[in-house]
């Protein structure tokens, strides 16, 4: 049952998806370099961890769930919240710490939250969101729901206990939860050989005696496939799956690690870059006949649009009031 | 009713109540609780609502707070305070937070309760005052009920609440018995303290274990004159202040009496609030009595020495009143 699976030439290409799947890399891509930009300008403070690269993850795996479904990442959730269908605006409103972000500027870059879209939150600790995404597959099977829950998380997770824990849980109670561990080779600095005595991350399913498979994470048909499986499986059985998306970020760790020179070579990252997950899904619509270099141009600039709309929201956005401070930290 | 017996109704009452309670722990099912307190639960509400987990306490505090994210209320045991250490950042980074870093779009309703304090000779690891951990957090409530009503009314509020409280109970008060309200309904709200002894001449602060040995020592110390007042907070975070505080104005004197180590303790707290708030009206400086600055001891005599004796208490109230 587990084994890394090929991604099988798909049929051909519809325009609509292909033109949805483009758009939502492409929009991710741009909020991110504009983010990088609005930080590098002082209008974003603290940690700013970029997901430039690994955008097939989130939008091919989004792509085949349903609005219902749970979403919950890591502290590189801006490409997460955004698949899943959050407003770019009150994102950067957020980034920005403006009062119509989503947490009202209280949670900041690596704290997303958006209960209308069901996207259970950016945590800022490695590991600590496993449990909570077992309590939501827990949280569905109690209510006799049908939904599911991705949960996204790096290769630095792995090593956590809770990583364990957590499939252990899912396994043992049978829970709807994808855990999706995008593997950039990287926790931070340290590459994964240095971290992991077993470095094929998808063979720990066997462990549990769960579903595991890897995949290209720079091919979002491939994901979409791959995912598909595991939330169609999780829906009908409740049983969970733990998949490896391999992946690259194109920055580094956070904006004070711009390069991420000092544990990778260049000519790596360099060779990465011709993995871009954007130019790949782009070739592929154009040669498949689904979009036009001229759609890709169109959607390139309805993006662009977008983020600067975003831009120009966060920055019309108030501070939030004083008394913002003590809000929120109980609830009546 | 024993205080075991309190916390027991007090479950199956709420569970009776709303069908979104569900208790999550290690042998609260099959095993009924290694302290008994979930005697019979499993029988009444099935697996579905008692759950027996693996020793994983981080792990299954975080199911409880991803399931408190979907609308539910777990009540999660530790079975004994002192493996909470394990899911501390789920209870701190997690269940504190979250309603802080998500604007208020969730708060978690998650009780954590379970047996903590001195025990008898169960050593360093076993016998320890951890609401010392989690009283310093925002976003936190934190009770340590001293009665078997408390134990009822305080766990009953505790389960209603919108917000994560640490409720931490006392294994050397299981067996202890009180009147018990029987109504379904009684609630002592969080946040209010008791006076369990009225007196005149100096105000005593003390719960659980320490607050019946405190009750012993103001009998005794009755006879020589000496007029205490007892308050038990009962709720240590949010601390009842006015209650405490109103009370050092009409008896002049404070002793904040705690089983913990001293240092950073609840008494240094509550002192800073009585000078803050009632300096003017102190005859003397509040006095702190506290655990010894050691870790617990196996050996008897060394573990009586650690935990305030009642001739420590005596002599630390005479002072104070001298």
């Amino acid at each position: 049952m587990a084994q890394t699976k090929v991604a099988l030439p798909s049929a051909r290409l519809d325009t609509e998806l292909a033109r949805r799947l483009l758009t939502q890399m492409q929009l991710i891509r741009r909020f991110e370099e504009k983010a990088a930009e609005m930080y590098a300008m002082g209008k974003i403070g603290g940690f700013l961890h970029l997901y430039i690269g690994q955008e097939a993850v989130a939008v091919g795996a989004t792509s085949v769930t349903r609005l219902d479904d749970y979403a919950v990442s890591s502290y590189r959730e801006h490409g997460h919240c955004l698949a899943k269908g959050s407003d770019p605006k009150r994102i950067m409103a957020e980034l920005f710490g403006r009062i119509d972000g989503l947490s009202k500027g209280k949670g900041g870059s690596m704290h997303l939250f958006d209960k209308s879209v069901n996207f259970l939150g950016g945590h800022g600790i490695v590991g600590a969101h496993l449990p909570l995404a077992a309590g939501a597959g827990f949280g569905i099977k109690y209510q006799g729901g049908d939904q599911v829950v991705l949960c996204y998380f790096g290769d630095g997770a792995v090593p956590e206990g809770e990583f364990h824990e957590s499939l252990n849980l899912a396994a043992l109670w049978k829970l709807p939860v994808i855990f999706i561990c995008e593997n950039n080779r990287y926790a931070m600095g340290t590459a994964i050989h240095r971290a992991l005595a077993q470095t094929e991350i998808w063979r720990f399913a066997e462990t549990y005696g769960i579903h595991g498979e890897a995949v290209d994470g720079m091919d979002v048909l491939a994901i979409r496939e791959c995912v598909g499986r595991a939330v169609e499986r999780a829906r009908r059985d409740k049983v969970p799956a733990l998949i490896e998306a391999r992946t690259y970020r194109f920055r580094g760790h956070s904006m004070r690690d711009p390069a991420g020179a000092v544990y990778r070579t260049k000519e790596e990252v360099e060779r990465e870059k011709l993995r871009d997950p954007l130019v790949i899904f782009g070739e592929r619509c154009v040669k498949d006949g689904a979009l036009t270099e001229a759609d890709l141009k169109l959607i390139e600039k309805a993006v662009y649009d977008q983020v600067d709309e975003a831009v120009a929201f966060a920055e019309a956005s108030p501070e939030p009031p004083p008394e913002e401070l003590f809000t929120d930290v109980y609830k009546d | 009713m024993t205080y075991r017996e309190a916390l027991n109704l007090a479950l199956r009452e709420e569970m009776r109540r709303d069908p979104r309670v569900f208790v999550m722990g290690e042998e609260v099912g099959l095993y009924e609780g290694a302290y008994k307190v979930t005697q019979g639960l499993l029988k009444e509400f099935g697996e579905k609502r008692i759950i027996d987990t693996p020793i994983c306490e981080s792990g299954f505090t975080g199911v409880g707070v991803g399931a408190a994210m979907l609308g539910l209320r777990p009540v999660v045991e530790m079975m004994t305070f002192n493996f909470s250490i394990l899911a501390l950042d789920q209870i701190v980074n997690s269940a504190a937070k979250l309603c802080y870093m998500s604007g208020g779009q969730y708060n978690i309703p998650l009780v954590v309760r379970g047996p903590g304090g001195p025990a008898s000779q169960l050593a360093a690891q076993h016998s320890q005052s951890m609401e010392t951990y989690f009283y310093h957090v925002p976003g936190l409530k934190v009770v340590r009920p001293s009665t078997p009503a408390d134990a009822k009314g305080l766990l009953k509020s505790s389960i209603r609440d919108e917000n994560p409280v640490i409720f931490i109970e006392s294994e050397t008060l299981y067996a202890i018995k009180g009147e018990v309200p029987e109504d379904p309904d009684y609630l002592i709200p969080l946040g209010q303290a008791a006076i369990r002894r009225e007196g005149t001449d100096v105000t005593v602060i003390a719960y659980m274990g320490m607050l019946y040995r405190a009750l012993e020592v103001a009998e005794e110390l009755a006879q020589e004159g000496i007029s205490i007042e007892i308050v038990d907070p009962r709720t240590l975070r949010p601390m009842d202040t006015e209650t405490i505080v109103s009370s050092v104005r009409r008896t002049h004197r404070c002793v904040v009496i705690e089983a913990g180590a001293g240092f950073a303790g609840m008494g240094s707290e509550i002192a800073a609030e009585v000078q803050e708030e009632a300096f003017d009206d102190l005859d003397a400086p509040v006095a702190r009595i506290t655990g010894e600055n050691a870790p617990m001891p196996y050996a008897r005599n060394l573990e009586l020495l650690k935990t305030p004796s009642k001739a420590k208490i005596a002599a630390a109230i005479r002072k104070v009143c001298a």
